[in-house]
């Protein structure tokens, strides 16, 4: 579709067009009475729509598009149901910063306040979960505010962006519709100015607080991801020798295989992870917000640190901890920035001695490594081993995508990330229902990489009518639902917390039957039972690249996550493995 | 009464769009933070309003509240106006009982605080009074013990006050021909 400037045509025809040079090639949606004219040019255009079975699958799939790509993720939908239907991968994207552009349909203007069919406050309703909305009254501004919500979504802390849209303005039978084709080459947000590079004397500042620490910790967030920052990490901790933990968002940020790597903290993190940023007296927090699931209880949280934060959203310095040099800027910017004055004031050199330090740290991962116990024969399986055996025969650049629960924890603790964008999954909301629609939107986003779903049962089943989109749509990702029968990781709670008064979290292993339901869904279903067809079951997953394939995993019910960090207790009171001994430390 | 140092006062500029006040209102509301007053008009240039809000915080949120304000896209500009820096008005309507016997007394309170009889009844009168806000609290609580009817004060507006010497570089206010 060649356009001119001053080109009479709809809102409709230059939504899509707006889109199209927008640089959007895929799109996820499902179509109505509201947003039916938009759908009427996707015909003729070089977008691919990818038609989902639900909303919330086109929300997630653009989400997990946007995580694995970096690119924004587009959803259309129409009104009022659909629009609702899509609020909780907008709070998702919101909570977790995903760049997202979302397009729902809306009433014919006038119509708007009267309850017409369908209609619902759109704009009202997603306020609080969205970067910016916008409702547009006038088809000529359609160019302009589609511009505008890209570059918001993108731009600064990235986020999700909602354009609400009439259906007379994109109606071509409807005089309102009528616009003359313009494209903006720039955008006038005179209220919107991401920062970009750091304060030079905060960065200063910074650099002598690290060449004085002698336990220095690097807290990476999932902001080095969004800034397209894993490189400038690595350099960073490459040159100063210091260990870095990843947040549950800046998994596969740092490899994980790299000496200095400690892997996750927080709740259900590592022992190490947890108990250095404990004791450390310098936190460099790149790119993280002191989430209270990384904290635990504020006030006894790595209390002998001083404190470097760097993020591009100010509002996140001092939110929850005062810092020492807080750095308001772009991760990739302000860390490249950083290692110039670390070079500046004779670093590495310039550091003082850590042995003692790095001593301590390789001491307290001999002491208390990940550990559960192999099953017994004729047990079920064990879901750890389970994803050690997948994360040991995949290949390095397998994107993992998780859901919600006991499984997300394990597969982000077992898994090895090595390189930058391999993981995918919902930190901030823990949204059930996540993994299928992320897969297949990463997948979309990246056919070139083998795309696997770690699922628990019970998120399965509230989005698992995407397989039946993947299947239609020829998008091959893989499922292992680690089927535990429970809504595991709130069984773990009523077990440790509710004297095992196990309330309404029993889902049963076999209601539904996992593999007929992925046949009948047009995927490849295989159950596994014994640890000896672990191994050969998943071989033959990987083979399969013409369709979908799901592993109904039978796993053992009684498995806790540990070590676990109880919810407002301190992080020194963290809980390791029982077998670990101590009474469980 | 909140004690007066949790109460700041911020001049928002904001793009003149609808649901711009929701947005800000939203935000206050969902991050828990106190809105004590509020008064919106559009300034002297048609695309952009005011907001002139007085707020109930500690300083330390302040901070966190502003930051949170600056982050919506609509907003241009936050100042916080220091009480010594800014000239600060409102607005008070109120009808106070007046029968026959104390109305004297109740006219001569006015007459004090300069305020303007707008509304006279058998028993009551209604007075307007603009100024600072401390003037108006003042005028209230003397006014009480008479009877307040009904009351009604508007937000608080500001401005910030002109400096009191001309910088060296401002150049000399001209009077247009
Ligand atoms: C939409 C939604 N509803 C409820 C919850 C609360 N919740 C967190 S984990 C969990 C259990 C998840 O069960 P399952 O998918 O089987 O995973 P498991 O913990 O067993 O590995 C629940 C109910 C949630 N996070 N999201
Ligand atoms: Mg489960």
């Amino acid at each position: 579709m060649n356009m001119k400037p001053g080109t009479k045509t709809d809102g409709g025809k230059a939504l899509i067009k707006s889109l199209e040079l927008e640089g959007v090639d895929v799109m996820f949606g499902l179509p109505g009475g509201a947003i039916l004219p938009v759908y009427d040019p996707i015909i003729d255009s070089p977008i691919r729509h990818i038609l989902v079975r639900h909303e919330q699958g086109a929300g997630h799939m653009a989400e997990g598009f946007a995580h694995a790509t970096g690119r924004p993720g587009v959803a259309m939908v129409t009104s009022g149901p659909a629009a609702t239907n899509i609020v909780t991968p907008l709070c998702d994207a919101y909570m977790d910063s995903v760049p997202m552009v979302v397009i729902t349909g809306q009433v014919p203007y006038a119509a708007i306040g009267t309850d017409a069919f369908q209609e619902c406050d759109t704009t009202g309703i997603t306020l609080p979960v969205t970067k910016h909305n916008f409702l547009i009254s006038d088809p000529q501004d359609i160019p302009r505010v589609i511009r505008e919500a890209f570059h918001i979504a993108t731009t600064g802390r990235p986020g999700p962006v909602l354009v609400d849209v009439p259906k007379d303005i994109v109606d071509p039978k409807n005089p309102r519709s009528a616009m003359e084709w313009y494209w903006p080459d720039s955008v006038d947000l005179p209220g919107y100015k991401p920062l970009t590079h750091g304060d030079p004397n905060e960065i200063k500042k910074a650099a002598q607080l690290i060449v004085e620490s002698r336990r220095p910790v690097i807290y990476a967030g999932g902001g080095i991801l969004k800034a397209r920052a894993a490189d400038a990490l690595r350099e960073l901790a490459d040159l100063t020798g210091i260990h870095v933990v990843t947040t549950l968002m800046a998994r596969s940020a740092f490899d994980d295989t790299h000496p200095l790597a400690l892997g996750m903290p927080g709740m259900h993190g590592n022992y190490t992870a947890v108990t250095s940023m404990q004791e450390s007296d310098l936190l460099i927090a790149l790119g993280s917000r002191f989430d209270d699931r990384v904290t635990g209880k504020v006030p006894a949280f790595a209390p002998h640190a001083k404190i470097i934060h760097v993020d591009i959203d100010p509002a996140e310095l001092g939110k929850v901890r005062k810092p020492d040099a807080g750095i308001a800027g772009d991760c990739r910017l302000v860390i490249e920035e950083l290692i110039r004055a670390l070079h500046d004031i004779g670093a590495p050199q310039s550091q003082p001695d850590r042995s003692e330090w790095k001593a301590q740290i390789s001491g307290w991962q001999e002491k208390y490594p990940l550990t559960y116990q192999q099953s017994e024969p004729g047990e079920l399986l064990k879901p750890q081993f389970v994803l050690e055996q997948l994360r040991d025969n995949t290949p390095d650049d397998t994107i993992l995508v998780s859901g919600v629960g006991q499984h997300q924890m394990w597969a982000s603790q077992y898994w090895n990330f090595k390189h930058p964008y391999t993981w995918v999954n919902s930190g901030g909301l823990g949204t059930m229902g996540f993994s299928v629609p992320a897969a297949i939107g990463a997948k979309v986003g990246r056919p070139d990489r083998m795309v696997w779903a770690v699922d628990g049962d019970g998120c399965f089943q509230m989005t698992a009518q995407e397989l039946v989109t993947a299947a239609s749509e020829r998008i091959p990702i893989k499922v292992a639902i680690l089927n535990n029968a429970y809504l595991g990781m709130v069984r773990q709670w009523q077990e440790m917390f509710y004297e095992e008064r196990y309330s309404e979290v029993y889902l049963s292993p076999d209601l539904p039957d996992y593999k007929m339901w992925a046949e009948s869904m047009g995927c490849v279903g295989f159950r596994v039972e014994s640890p000896e067809e672990v191994l050969p079951t998943i071989e033959k997953a990987n083979s399969i690249d013409d369709r979908p394939v799901v592993i109904d995993f039978r796993t053992d019910s009684r498995e806790k996550v540990y070590p676990m960090v109880p919810a407002g207790l301190s992080n020194d009171d963290i809980v390791v493995d029982p077998a670990h001994g101590e009474g469980g430390r | 009464m909140p004690a007066p140092h949790k109460h700041h006062l911020l001049s928002v500029l904001v793009e003149n769009k609808a649901g711009v006040l929701t947005r800000v209102a939203g935000l206050f509301a969902r991050r828990g933070f106190n809105i004590h007053s509020l008064a919106v008009a559009p300034t002297e240039d048609e695309r952009l309003s005011r907001i002139t809000m007085v707020v109930d915080v500690e300083s330390a949120p302040l901070e966190q509240m502003i930051k949170q304000l600056d982050k919506l896209i609509n907003i241009i500009e936050i100042d916080e106006l220091a009480p010594g820096k800014a000239v600060a008005r409102e607005l008070l309507l109120v009808t106070v009982r007046a029968d026959p016997q104390i109305r004297g007394q109740v006219i001569e309170l006015i007459r004090i605080f300069d305020g303007r009889i707008v509304n006279v009844g058998h028993d009551s009168i209604m007075v307007s009074l603009e100024g600072a806000p401390d003037k108006l609290e003042d005028f209230e609580n003397l006014l009480r013990p008479y009877g307040i009817v009904a009351i009604q004060r508007t937000g608080r507006i500001a401005l910030p006050r002109i400096p009191s010497e001309v910088a060296e570089d401002t150049p000399p206010i001209r009077a247009v021909s």
